[in-house]
């Protein structure tokens, strides 16, 4: 079974949901998300200081199997974008959860994430698929 | 491997077959216990990785790795009109085939010169032949050469007692003749490639599906999972479908399903050097058609590059100054660090020019080449 931690939150679309205090959050995508797309190849990020709004495709990962948008889960800026995915796709599959993360975004409103799902939910959601 | 062991395991397999309505080949067990993430691939449930395809991959260009290739289907031809009867099938002449154990790829057309299947054929004697042709066309595969066969002295018989293991790499048979008796070492003793030979127990041919040596060994059922331990042991990497496919693609090789069909002439499927129209007096099933095709001009199949960002895919349009055509297949090349496809595309499309690919709303400049991308290792762009 993939490994879901229990602090971070999750959207239906598979992305989590970090923390960091001061209404930032870092956003990947979760080990379920890169087990059914297999091996990175590519990751399209947004550019630092882009304004995302919840639901926005705001990034691409591509895979040798398939190209996949990654939504923003949250609403604010991008404020840093995970460089190393440049060089170093394959964090994506390695280390999901860690040093694979996307990008974070300073969210106009950091309540928003509580509306997001928590692990538990978000693992009754992947046993459902 | 002990008996029992084998007759449990081939009742679960079985079993497992009726519930799923999917089948499974002798080597199941072994891919669930390497961590196989396995799939449905047309009604046979296979590996399609162990993990990391792209790892997989680097592991057949640069040592050795083996796939679980049992579910293509082996036919016995035999008989005394065996040889007219596969000169009539299909579109290569096994008339070429002099030595015992030589193989020919060749297409199996219809009447319209489309490709019902392509196939490796192994000649033994005149009268006596071996197919392989694809498992998710086995059903039709097996009509047609029945179909076709009428009128001919021959018995056709599907051999599924065989496992079927492709060892692939520049180590690959290396590591595999240590598996190998004396008397098998001495049957592959200077074997050049596209031969086979009965030794033993086992079927052995120097053919493969991913540019590299190696050998594709069919093996009797009972003893497939010992010798997939074996090659193993002997530092054999597992590789699923998802390395298969980025391999062949690199080096150029067609899929049945993606880069032809029952409507796409073998011309225009990049198959034209299998085609053998001498002699003129030989008719073959798809001949006329093919015949009018090439006279009126036809549509070519070539590779395609793109250094940028991004991974061309089976399906997008391709704009060419010619016309519009279509990517047949496409993927991340591991070995190249960049997108690959193949496409096929008008006639006047030119190698070493450029078109255009339609990507995610995108119109992307792309290089035409040859269909064949990596060889022994190496680029051969």
């Amino acid at each position: 079974m993939s490994n879901i931690p229990t602090e971070l939150r999750y959207a239906s679309t598979h992305e989590w949901v970090r923390s960091d205090g001061d209404g930032v959050f870092t956003v990947g995508i979760t080990e379920h998300a890169q087990d059914l797309l297999g091996d990175m190849v590519f990751v399209d990020l947004p550019d630092v200081g882009d304004a995302v709004t919840t639901g926005d495709d705001c990034a691409v990962a591509e895979s040798v199997k398939a190209a996949s948008d990654i939504y923003a889960p949250i609403t604010g800026e991008v404020i840093e974008i995970n460089s190393q995915l440049e060089n170093s796709p394959e964090l994506v599959n390695s280390d999901s959860f860690g040093e694979g993360w996307m990008f974070k975004i300073k969210a106009d409103d950091p309540t928003e994430v509580e509306g997001l799902m928590d692990a538990e939910s978000y693992g009754t959601s992947i046993a459902d698929e | 491997m002990d008996l029992l062991h084998c007759d449990f395991y081939t009742e679960m397999r079985k079993f497992y077959n009726e519930i799923l309505k999917m089948n499974t080949t002798a080597l199941h067990g072994a891919h669930i216990k390497a961590g196989a993430k396995m799939v449905d691939f047309f009604g046979w449930n296979m590996p399609i990785n162990y993990g990391s395809q792209i790892e997989e991959h680097h592991a057949v260009r640069q040592d050795a790795g083996m796939f679980d290739v049992s579910h293509m289907t082996i036919v016995d031809v035999i008989g005394v009109q065996a040889k007219d009867y596969l000169r009539y099938l299909l579109a290569n002449d096994v008339e070429k085939l002099q030595l015992k154990g030589k193989a020919l790829y060749s297409g199996m057309l219809n009447e319209e010169g489309g490709v019902v299947d392509d196939l490796i054929v192994y000649h033994f004697e005149s009268t006596n032949y071996r197919l392989v042709v694809n498992s998710a066309t086995k059903e039709k595969d097996l009509n047609w050469l029945n179909k076709v066969a009428e009128g001919f002295d021959v018995s056709i018989t599907e051999r599924d007692e065989f496992a079927m293991i492709a060892v692939q790499g520049p180590s690959a048979q290396a590591k595999a003749q240590s598996l190998f008796s004396a008397a098998q070492k001495e049957a592959v003793e200077g074997m050049k490639p596209f031969f086979g030979v009965q030794a033993e127990d086992l079927f052995i041919a120097t053919t493969g599906y991913t540019g590299e040596a190696g050998y594709e060994i069919m093996v009797p059922v009972g003893r497939a999972e010992e010798f997939w331990d074996q090659l193993l042991a002997a530092g054999v990497v597992p590789c699923g479908l998802g390395a298969r496919d980025t391999l062949r693609l690199e080096a150029g090789m067609n899929l049945y399903g993606q880069d032809m069909n029952e409507t796409i002439s073998p011309l225009a499927a990049n198959m034209a050097w299998t085609i053998t129209w001498e002699p003129t007096e030989r008719d073959f099933m798809g001949r006329k058609a093919l015949e009018v095709q090439k006279a009126a001009g036809h549509e070519k199949l070539v590779g395609l590059v793109m250094t940028d960002k991004g991974v061309l895919r089976a399906g997008l349009k391709v704009i060419a100054t010619t016309g519009e055509g279509v990517i047949t297949s496409g993927t991340f090349s591991p070995t190249l660090g960049y997108s690959i496809a193949m496409a096929r595309v008008p006639a006047g499309t030119e190698i070493g020019s450029t078109v255009e690919v339609e990507m995610r709303k995108n119109l992307v400049t792309v290089s035409v080449v040859k269909p064949s991308f990596v060889r022994n290792g190496k680029s051969v762009l």
